[in-house]
């Protein structure tokens, strides 16, 4: 069973990402709980991690706790390892045109 | 903070090293960026709302099993696997929270807004929720209204069923759909 759309409005004017990497970041840990890649459950943990180790001094900023999260657990359950993560950053800032 | 730059670096870094692992196709992320900015938001909540107000038998089988009434209209997915939709009385009035990270149904609400993510509502809202509500929302609730904080997890993604408004008797689905707000179905207005 499938209703039609109503038609209100698809955006509400309030930006969700503040700037396009946070937008990659969300993306890519979808993609990757999507694929099977990551267990959704691996990646909370982290997140939940992350923002209780936050510095409380500093902005509080989501998506970078995001990022970190993911990255860490990618590291932790083996799908990429932290050399060849910071491999690919050095390459990303040595090309930024890439 | 951490620099800006070194932020996108980082997720430019992981993106290629990804693509290059094969693990996700090189415009897989702009495909789910896509999806989740303009098909998946509150509009699909709103949806399930309106027909849980126009069909009782719909209605109950969403309180008891919201995930599985979702799924009757299609709507469903990453977030979604545990849904519990709560209904909003003129007894009782829900209002959601996610106290340790940013548990939210996304298949009904789509990404969360930043005040949900930021780390005064996820403390107050618990603390002092008659105080959040009237001063940061201005919901103002009696004092004989019981307000009951939910507080999501990865095992339970709350979402309410407001209260439908006067009025609106005679509306159909659709109409009803357009007022409902994903303010109201958090728990911080009422419609």
């Amino acid at each position: 069973m499938k209703l039609e759309l109503p038609a209100v409005p698809r955006s509400n004017g309030e930006l969700v990402f503040q700037s396009p990497w946070e937008s990659r970041a969300f993306g890519l840990a979808v993609a990757l709980a999507e694929s099977g890649a990551l267990e959704w459950d691996d990646f909370r943990v982290q997140l939940v991690r992350a923002i209780e180790d936050r510095d409380p001094t500093q902005p509080y900023n989501y998506y970078e706790y995001w990022l970190n999260a993911l990255e860490q657990a990618l590291v932790t359950t083996g799908v990429v390892d932290t050399r060849a993560l910071l491999a690919s950053v050095k390459s990303v800032l040595d090309h930024p045109e890439h | 903070m951490t620099d800006e730059a070194e932020l996108r670096a980082r997720v430019k870094a992981l993106e290629a090293l990804l693509v290059e692992r094969g693990l996700i196709g090189t415009d897989t992320v702009d495909r789910i960026v896509e999806v989740y900015e303009s098909e998946i938001g509150p509009l699909l909540g709103a949806r399930v709302v309106a027909h849980a107000w126009t069909n009782p038998d719909f209605k109950q089988r969403l309180l008891a099993d919201a995930t599985a009434a979702c799924w009757e209209l299609d709507i469903g997915g990453l977030q979604g696997e545990k849904l519990v939709a709560v209904e909003n009385t003129p007894e009782v009035h829900n209002v959601v929270v996610c106290t340790l990270c940013s548990c939210y149904p996304w298949p009904v609400l789509g990404i969360p807004p930043n005040w949900y993510k930021s780390p005064e509502y996820r403390a107050r809202m618990v603390a002092e929720p008659r105080v959040v509500l009237a001063e940061d929302f201005g919901v103002v609730l009696g004092e004989d209204v019981e307000i009951r904080v939910q507080d999501s997890s990865a095992e339970m993604r709350y979402f309410t069923v407001p209260q439908r408004p006067a009025g609106t008797e005679d509306w159909d689905e659709e109409r009803l759909a357009g007022i409902v707000t994903r303010e109201s179905m958090v728990g911080v207005a009422v419609l």
